[in-house]
């Protein structure tokens, strides 16, 4: 079996420290974000630097309140941006686009919608060259990896949360973004279904290698999912704190991550850094 | 048993769910479970419709007594105690000419809906009859390029009934046209909203009366050439105008708080404004919509009595009047028919809504 490993080590930095551009899918530079308020600007990022590789799947982990989903929704251009830039394969961003797929904390179906519609609605829009059957066969084949084949036609509303937020996994695949946002997409929901839906995510994933960008409170999720967990400071003016590569080969296991060796010492690393 | 099934199905959607269970009733399929079920749904009602109409009766009953010591009162005073007996028996043998005039009891009403019927079929008759009788005249009147003749008798209670619902369905449909694309338009945009506001806010309020004035000065000079009759197209206007306001301010208020995640997804999947509005931002606001659409029909059920009543339009609203100004023997009866009649097709207009309301709409428990 093929493993890639994903690691800092494999790539030779250039000399201020960075990643070769080449490398680079989504690069932040000196990212500032300010709130105006009535007792003078609450500044709730500043000067935030970070590099995402190609293929790479980062976690970012931090406090509540930290600023972590305002840092995403600025890369998803949801977010307007008060300083610095953020760029994808070295073009800056200006506003939202499908390049840059969001997977959202609440599934953010439309409800009226079935779940073949819900993909569709995407899948449309990307590619409108298609055909209406190789477009249906795309949605038709990311809601059979998320485990929904059977229920292709049933409302939106009528699926359970767990349910939802596979076909929010679908979507967000089946438009082929360069770069895949998740926010903590699986904070609301039970932890059994979660277990099964990392799974499933991280299957996908395996496949496609999109670059991802994900937010967590759960240090084992963090851990399970990344090749690198980005930890940032407590705002206000947060910023990154430290980054922790994981080693892990992939494809992984669930079993076979808590078995391995450096796990404890990871996890540790992860939770020290927030108790301080 | 399947097809009972979805007949309990279909009434439960159109909002008629107690229906079922009087027809359960009917075929004997209770369960002991379902009596107390039974007794609330069925029983409990129609004690209190039962109560009611045992109230009527003897509200009415005492109107009555109070109204016939009056007339003996004042006749002893005006003309003597010879005068207060005539005016007794007078009263005692419901002679039409000194019968007491006050609210009708149940039974009287029972009548007068009976007569009213019986006055629609005679009318009926007459104008089948006079339609037959015409027929050859005016298909030559019509080759000659002459107007044909027509019905110009006295319209029915059923004929005006109709007239009404027509008003009142011309009425929504130009609210519906007005209401809906204004207030989507405001509700997308802050710019809008803003230079509408005062608008909504000081017209909203105007009572019935002041629109269908308002409406009568502008059409009445823009068809000042027509000999047409203009009443209806006043009556429907004012009706539109006066009930309008509850699916504009609601159709606003869900296409701006349509939820941000459904807003986001649709930034991000980058969707044409076209696409945002019908696949994402109607949709979704589509239960706020009806529940304006369904205010607006009931008060253009409501304003419509008020405004055909001051545009002598023909309708339910001008019969209750004509009838009131009329003060023939069983004029305050028919009146009561009338407002009984007004209020059924209130309820089933509204059940009409709620039914598209729960077809249409994704939210099934949304609908009240």
């Amino acid at each position: 079996m093929a493993t890639i490993i994903k690691d800092k080590t494999n790539v030779t930095l250039t000399e201020n420290g960075l990643f070769p551009s080449s490398e680079v899918m989504l690069d932040l530079k000196n990212l500032k974000k300010v709130y105006p308020t009535p007792k003078g600007d609450y500044v709730v990022l500043e000067d935030l630097n970070l590099q995402i590789k190609k293929e790479e799947f980062v976690t970012i982990i931090g406090h509540s309140g930290c600023g972590k989903t305002t840092m995403l929704s600025m890369i998803a251009g949801l977010n307007p941006i008060s300083g610095g830039n953020i760029s994808v394969l070295g073009k800056h961003i200006k506003g939202p686009g499908p390049d840059r797929g969001v997977i959202f904390q609440a599934p953010s179906l439309m409800p009226w919608m079935t779940a073949l519609q819900n993909v569709l609605l995407g899948v449309n829009q990307v590619f409108p060259d298609a055909t209406k059957k190789q477009r249906n066969d795309i949605a038709k084949y990311y809601l059979q990896k998320v485990g929904l084949e059977d229920s292709f036609n049933k409302r939106a509303s009528d699926l359970s949360q767990g349910m939802q937020q596979r076909v929010g996994i679908a979507r967000a695949f089946a438009i082929k973004p360069k770069v895949l946002l998740l926010d903590e997409p699986f904070g609301m929901l039970d932890s059994l279904t979660r277990g099964e839906l990392q799974d499933i995510l991280i299957e996908i994933w395996n496949k496609e290698k999109i670059t991802a960008v994900m937010i967590t409170h759960d240090v084992d999720e963090a851990i399970f999912l990344a090749d690198r967990v980005v930890m940032m400071t407590s705002g206000p003016k947060a910023k990154i704190g430290d980054v922790l590569d994981i080693d892990f080969e992939r494809p992984r296991t669930r079993k076979s991550v808590l078995e391995h060796d450096d796990y404890y010492k990871y996890r540790k690393h992860l939770i020290d850094f927030l108790e301080h | 048993m399947k097809q009972s099934i979805t007949l309990g199905k279909i009434t439960k959607f159109m909002g008629l769910g107690f229906l079922s269970s009087l027809k359960d009733l009917f075929t004997g399929k209770l369960e002991k479970e379902d009596y107390v079920n039974f007794l609330r749904k069925v029983v409990v009602p129609l004690a209190s419709v039962l109560l009611f109409i045992g109230l009527w009766h003897m509200g009415s009953q005492s109107l009555y007594n109070i109204e016939a010591e009056f007339k003996i009162e004042k006749a002893l005073n005006d003309q003597g105690p010879a005068a207060a007996e005539a005016m007794r028996e007078c009263i005692a043998s419901g002679d039409v000419s000194c019968k007491p005039n006050t609210l009708p009891s149940p039974t009287q009403v029972w009548d007068s809906y009976k007569s009213l019927l019986r006055d629609h079929n005679i009318i009926s008759a007459d104008k089948a009859a006079f339609i037959e009788k015409t027929a050859a005249l005016n298909e030559k009147r019509i080759a000659e390029g002459k107007d044909a003749i027509t019905y110009t008798g006295r319209p029915s209670f059923v004929d005006q009934i109709f007239r009404s619902l027509k008003t009142v369905f011309a009425g929504f449909l130009l609210a519906l046209v007005i209401a809906v694309p204004l207030g989507i338009f405001i509700g997308l945009s802050p710019t809008l909203k803003s230079s509408f506001n005062w608008f909504i806010q000081i017209f909203k309020p105007v009572s019935p009366v002041v629109w269908y004035l308002l409406v009568f000065m502008i059409v009445k000079t823009l068809l000042i050439d027509s000999n047409e009759d203009s009443s209806f197209t006043i009556s429907f206007i004012s009706v539109g105008l006066c009930s309008m306001w509850a699916t504009l301010v609601n159709t606003a208020m869900g296409v701006s708080s349509v939820d941000k995640d459904y807003i986001n997804v649709a930034k991000v999947l980058k969707l044409g404004n076209f696409q945002k509005i019908f696949k994402v931002v109607l949709p979704s606001s589509l239960p706020l919509i009806f529940t304006g659409l369904k205010i607006t029909l009931s008060v253009a059920w409501m304003v419509l009595i008020a405004i055909e009543l001051l545009a002598q339009s023909p309708g339910l609203g001008l019969f209750v009047w004509e009838e009131f100004q009329n003060g023939a023997n069983d004029s305050n009866a028919k009146i009561i028919v009338a407002m009984f009649v007004i209020g059924i097709i209130g309820f089933l207009l509204d059940r009409l809504m709620l039914t598209i309301q729960n077809w249409v709409s994704f939210d099934k428990t949304d609908a009240i």
